[in-house]
């Protein structure tokens, strides 16, 4: 009985000062941040693995959601003459939800995953703490990059993925099924607000950009320096991700669209 | 050294290609090119219902855009709707005597308010009222009085 709630003491400790550790680490890379911005070429590099490697899977998923969405939508809609609507259906649904959270939840998967490996191959391997013995912070040398990269690049991703899903919506809805062209871009002019809905995506998708470089690269920065521990850290981190992401998404729905 | 131009030039395109898929939803797919806020004047009018009216609904003058609905607001002294008009700068030649009407767009549609010129010489200005209002028509009180109408005829 009394190990039982010792170790649940333990855990509950443990947990806490995770978190704890979390946030310092947060603190600290947003510290070093203007610093990296100095070190320019190291950001580009990490821009170019980070982002450009997972625009095709982000450009290709955003397609075929966009055009799961207008066939399904057409199907519905038609039943009710609404299938002019179409286009603002598909927009709203990819501009206000699936947009972020769908690019956000590959995103942790495709580059999530990688940053925690590599910075956690990084640390098992020393490599962190011999550039601390070489006076190199590798908070701003390797960690701020990365995180910086990841910032930047969610919202660019978010944005090509609900701009490559409307326009698939529009090869399905005007190239297969017959919708009117006109109509569907002036539904869209007329029903889509820029402020209400467009720039609550792209705060949406820099909200999750953070949290996720941050998942990942505290992950990886804190991992059990083993192999099985950068493995653990690695699936931890899709998780965590896409936990944080779904949870954070209906809080900001909650805050934006409460209309 | 060519490894990073090529890095580089992977970055510029990235970037670019996001840079343009926010601006082609900003033009293309939003309302953002008919952005003319601050460009207009206010005029308010008073309804005695304005059904399902909201805060940026159209206002229209012979089917045309003309502006939109800024607030709504209770008068609690007359428990009217006072509704806030801000119509585009452009259209600044309308009559003080115009008339404001609430319609719904389709049977089921949304619902907007549609102007229709008066006669008067003098035009609206900032801060006008609409004197002559029309409600709108909640279609659960005409079907009600259609019923009880229908009912009253069979006795």
């Amino acid at each position: 009985m009394n190990t039982w709630i010792q170790q649940l003491g333990q855990a509950g400790i443990r947990f806490f000062q995770r978190v704890g550790r979390a946030f310092l680490f947060l603190i600290k890379v947003l510290m070093s941040v203007p610093a990296s911005l100095l070190r320019f070429n190291l950001l580009v590099q990490q821009l170019y693995y980070v982002g450009v490697l997972s625009m095709l899977i982000i450009v290709v998923s955003g397609l075929f959601v966009g055009m799961v969405l207008g066939l399904q939508g057409y199907n519905t809609l038609v039943d009710f003459g609404a299938e002019e609507s179409l286009s603002v259906m598909v927009a709203l649904s990819l501009v206000r939800e699936l947009g972020p959270v769908v690019a956000g939840l590959l995103f942790a998967g495709r580059a999530g995953s990688a940053l925690t490996a590599e910075i956690g191959l990084m640390k098992s391997t020393e490599q962190l703490s011999g550039m601390e013995m070489m006076a190199v912070d590798p908070v701003s040398r390797v960690i701020a990059p990365r995180f910086l990269a990841g910032l930047i690049s969610m919202p660019l991703l978010a944005a090509m993925f609900s701009a490559v899903g409307v326009l698939g919506g529009y090869f399905v809805g005007v190239g297969l099924l017959g919708l009117d062209d006109g109509a569907f871009w002036s539904q869209l002019q007329s029903k889509v607000d820029f402020q209400g809905d467009i720039l609550n995506g792209v705060i949406k998708s820099i909200v999750f950009g953070l949290v996720i470089s941050w998942i990942a690269l505290f992950e990886g920065y804190d991992t059990v320096p083993t192999s099985e521990g950068v493995g653990r850290a690695t699936t931890r981190t899709v998780v965590h991700s896409a936990l944080a992401i779904l949870g954070l998404d209906f809080i900001l729905t909650a805050l934006m669209f409460d209309e | 050294m060519r490894q990073t131009k090529a890095v580089e030039i992977g970055v510029g395109l990235f970037v670019a290609a996001g840079l343009i898929a926010l601006f082609v939803m900003a033009i293309k797919m939003s309302n953002f090119s008919s952005f003319d806020n601050g460009a207009g004047y206010d005029v308010t009018a008073r309804f005695d219902n304005i059904g399902g009216l909201k805060e940026r609904s159209p206002v229209s003058m012979a089917g045309v855009k003309v502006g939109q609905v800024s607030s709504i607001a209770l008068d609690s002294q007359t428990y009217e709707a006072v509704v806030t008009l801000t119509i585009n700068s452009q259209y600044a030649a309308l009559p003080l005597d115009t008339s404001a009407s609430i319609f719904t767009a389709g049977l089921l549609g949304e619902q907007y308010i549609a102007l229709e010129p008066g006669g008067e010489e003098t035009y609206l200005a900032n801060g006008s009222e609409l004197q002559l209002t029309q409600s709108a028509l909640v279609l659960e009180q005409l079907i009600g009085q259609f019923l009880f109408n229908a009912g009253g005829d069979d006795e």
